[in-house]
C-alpha cells in the first residue's frame, strides 16, 4: 500500500459551507459528539429534493418518484464505499445509531440469545448500546458482563479476557467513547470475540465521522452509527452486517416495503435491504446523508482526523494551564478522538456550560446518556468539549477564555466573604 | 456578563437553610434525571403552617439557588398559601432569563415541594398541559 497524500484541511474555506458561523463573533460550537453542523451542500441536495422531484421510493411509475428512489439508492452506495461494505444492500438505513442497535437487540437477539448466553459490554457505553441489550437480557435471561476500564479511562484488556467464555454470543462496544474520547483497541476485541465464537457489534457514533473505518478489515459483524454527527441531517442512521447474519435475521418492523408477497395470514420478504426498512424511509434525510458523506470524504477523513489532533493536544495543553480543573480520559490524545471531558472544582458542570452560553460557546454538560461510566468515574456529570472539521485553533481559545471568566465568576462572590 | 446575578450566586455560597431535619412531618427527595441535580426538602407543619423547612442535596447554581430562595420564601406561610407558588415565583426570585433545561434546574426545590407537600408530580406550569 502506498502512503495516502493529503492536503490540510481549509478551514477557512470549510467554515464559509455553514451559515450558522457567519456572525460575529462566531459560535463557538464545540457540541459536536452530540450532533455536528451542516453545511449548505447537504442542505441544498434536501432542498432539491423537496422543491424538484419530491415523491415517494420504490412505488412510483413516473419520472419523480424514479428519480427519488435513484437518489435514495445512491446515497446507500456512497455510505458503502465509506466503510467499505462488501455489498450495498448491507447498509440498512436507520433513524439513527440508537434504531441500528435495537434492530439486532431484537431481530438476531431474538434468534440467537438464550438463557444463559452472555453479552459482553463496557462501562463505557452509551445508553444506546446498553439499555436495548438490557431489554434483550430481561426478554430472554442472558446475562450482561461489563469490561472495566482503567483509571485512565481505557478498556482492561486482561479483564476483557477472563469475561470472555464459551457462553459469550455477542460483544457489543463502543468504538470511541463519547465521554472520554477513547478510541479502543477494536480491532483486538473483534479478534478475540471471534475466537471463541461471538459476534461482535460496534457503535461506531463517534468513529465513523472522524476517521476512515472499514468494516472488512475490523471483520466486525454489525456496525452502527448516525448521519446527524457526521454533518448530515437528524433522522437517519445506518446499519453494516455481515450479508450470512442479516440473510438470516428476521425483520424487524413489519409493514409495507419490507414485503415480497402478504396473505392473510403469513407474509414472505423482500430482500436486503428492503426486509429492514419497513414504511416510507426518511428519503431527503439519506440523500442528505449522502451528500455529507461527499462532503466529509471531499475535505478528506485523514486531514479531518491530523485537524482534530491538533485541536485536542492544543485544547489538552490550554486547559491544563487552569488551576482546580481535571480532565477525564487518556493523558496521551493519541489514544484519543477530540472529545474532552472536565470538571472544574467547585463549579457545577451546568454553570460552566450556562456561562460559556453567554459568550457564544456551546459545550455539553451531563451525564452525555453514559450513567454508568458517570459512576465509574465517580462523578455526577461533566462537561464536554467535542471537535469537528470546522473548529479552530481560535475557538479552544475561547473556550479557554471562558472557562477562566467562569472560574472568576464563580469564585468571586466566596472571595468577597472571606475577605 | 450578569448571567449569574450577584444574589444568586450568594444563595449558592451560603445557602439558606441547608440541612436536614431530624423529625420532619414532611420530607421529600428527588432528582432531575436530566443532569443528576437533586434536592430534599424537610419541613414541620403546626396547624397548616410551615415552621421550620430544610434543603439538602447537590447540583448546579440555578437547583441549589432556587432552592435556598424558596425555603426563605415559604418559612412561616401555611401550606394553603404555599400551594399556590408557580412557575412565575420562581423565575421572578432568580431574575434571570432561563432556557427550557435550565428551567428545570430552578424548579426542581419547588416540584420536591410539591410533590411532598400535596402529592403533586408534575413539573410546575405543566400541571394544566
Ligand atoms: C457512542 C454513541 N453511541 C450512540 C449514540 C446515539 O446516537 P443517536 O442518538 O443518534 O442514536 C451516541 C450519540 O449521542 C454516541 O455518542
Amino acid at each position: 500500500m502506498h502512503t495516502p497524500h493529503f492536503r490540510p484541511l481549509d478551514v477557512e474555506r470549510i467554515r464559509k459551507d455553514f451559515p450558522i458561523f457567519a456572525t460575529t463573533p462566531p459560535l463557538a460550537f464545540l457540541d459536536n459528539a452530540s450532533s455536528t453542523q451542516t453545511p449548505r451542500p447537504v442542505v441544498e441536495a434536501m432542498d432539491a429534493y423537496y422543491n424538484t422531484y419530491r415523491s415517494n421510493i420504490h412505488r412510483g411509475i413516473y419520472r419523480i418518484s424514479e428519480e427519488a428512489t435513484a437518489q435514495y439508492e445512491r446515497a446507500r452506495e456512497k455510505v458503502a464505499q465509506l466503510v467499505n461494505a462488501p455489498r450495498t444492500r448491507q447498509i440498512i438505513f436507520t433513524r439513527n445509531t440508537t434504531e441500528s442497535i435495537n434492530l439486532i437487540a431484537y431481530s438476531w437477539g431474538s434468534t440467537n440469545i438464550q438463557e444463559g448466553d452472555e453479552i459482553v459490554l463496557t462501562v463505557m457505553e452509551h445508553h444506546s448500546n446498553l439499555v436495548p441489550w438490557q431489554l434483550l437480557a430481561q426478554r430472554t435471561g442472558a446475562v450482561l458482563r461489563f469490561i472495566e476500564i482503567t483509571d485512565e479511562g481505557l478498556l482492561d484488556f486482561t479483564h476483557f479476557h477472563d469475561l470472555l467464555t464459551e457462553k459469550t454470543k455477542l460483544v457489543a462496544i463502543g468504538h470511541v467513547s463519547n465521554v472520554l474520547g477513547t478510541i479502543n483497541p477494536i480491532q483486538s476485541v473483534i479478534t478475540a470475540a471471534h475466537a471463541v465464537g461471538a459476534k461482535v457489534i460496534v457503535d461506531a457514533a463517534q468513529s465513523v465521522p472522524h476517521f476512515q473505518v472499514d468494516v472488512q478489515q475490523l471483520d466486525c459483524d454489525f456496525l452502527a452509527f448516525s448521519g446527524h454527527k457526521m454533518c448530515g441531517p437528524t433522522g437517519i442512521g445506518v446499519l453494516y452486517g455481515k450479508l450470512e447474519l442479516l440473510e438470516e435475521m428476521p425483520p424487524f418492523l413489519g409493514g409495507g416495503s419490507m414485503i415480497r408477497s402478504v396473505e392473510r395470514d403469513v407474509s414472505s420478504y423482500a430482500e436486503l435491504p428492503a426486509k429492514f426498512e419497513a414504511g416510507t424511509p426518511s428519503i431527503a434525510e439519506a440523500i442528505g446523508l449522502g451528500h455529507a458523506v461527499d462532503y466529509i470524504t471531499q475535505a478528506n477523513l485523514a486531514a479531518l482526523q491530523v485537524h482534530e489532533q491538533e485541536l485536542l493536544k492544543y485544547a489538552h495543553n490550554r486547559l491544563q494551564e487552569i488551576e482546580g480543573i481535571t480532565l477525564y480520559g487518556p493523558s496521551s490524545p493519541h489514544q484519543k478522538a477530540g472529545v474532552i471531558s472536565f470538571n472544574m472544582e467547585g463549579i457545577h458542570p451546568h454553570d460552566v456550560a450556562g456561562i460559556l452560553d453567554t459568550h457564544s460557546i456551546a459545550i455539553r454538560a451531563g451525564h452525555h446518556c453514559a450513567q454508568p461510566l458517570m459512576k465509574r468515574l465517580d462523578v455526577i456529570a461533566t462537561a464536554r468539549a467535542s471537535f469537528y472539521l470546522y473548529n479552530t485553533i481560535e475557538d479552544v481559545d475561547r473556550l479557554y477564555e471562558g472557562l477562566c471568566r467562569t472560574q472568576d465568576l464563580m469564585t468571586r462572590s466566596q472571595r468577597r466573604r472571606v475577605g | 456578563m450578569n448571567a449569574y446575578q450577584e444574589d444568586l450566586l450568594d444563595h449558592y455560597e451560603n445557602p439558606s437553610n441547608y440541612g436536614t431535619l431530624p423529625n420532619p412531618h414532611i420530607s421529600h427527595e428527588e432528582d432531575n434525571p436530566l443532569c443528576g441535580d437533586r434536592i430534599r426538602i424537610d419541613l414541620l407543619v403546626e396547624d397548616d403552617l410551615i415552621t421550620e423547612v430544610r434543603f439538602s442535596g447537590h447540583g448546579c447554581t440555578i437547583s441549589q439557588a432556587a432552592a435556598s430562595m424558596l425555603t426563605e420564601e415559604i418559612e412561616g406561610k401555611s401550606l394553603t398559601e404555599v400551594k399556590k407558588l408557580s412557575r412565575d415565583d420562581i423565575l421572578d426570585m432568580i431574575g434571570i432569563p432561563l432556557g427550557p433545561v435550565r428551567l428545570k434546574c430552578a424548579l426542581l426545590a419547588l416540584k420536591v415541594l410539591k410533590a411532598g407537600a400535596y402529592g403533586i408530580t408534575c413539573w410546575p406550569g405543566e400541571e394544566d398541559e
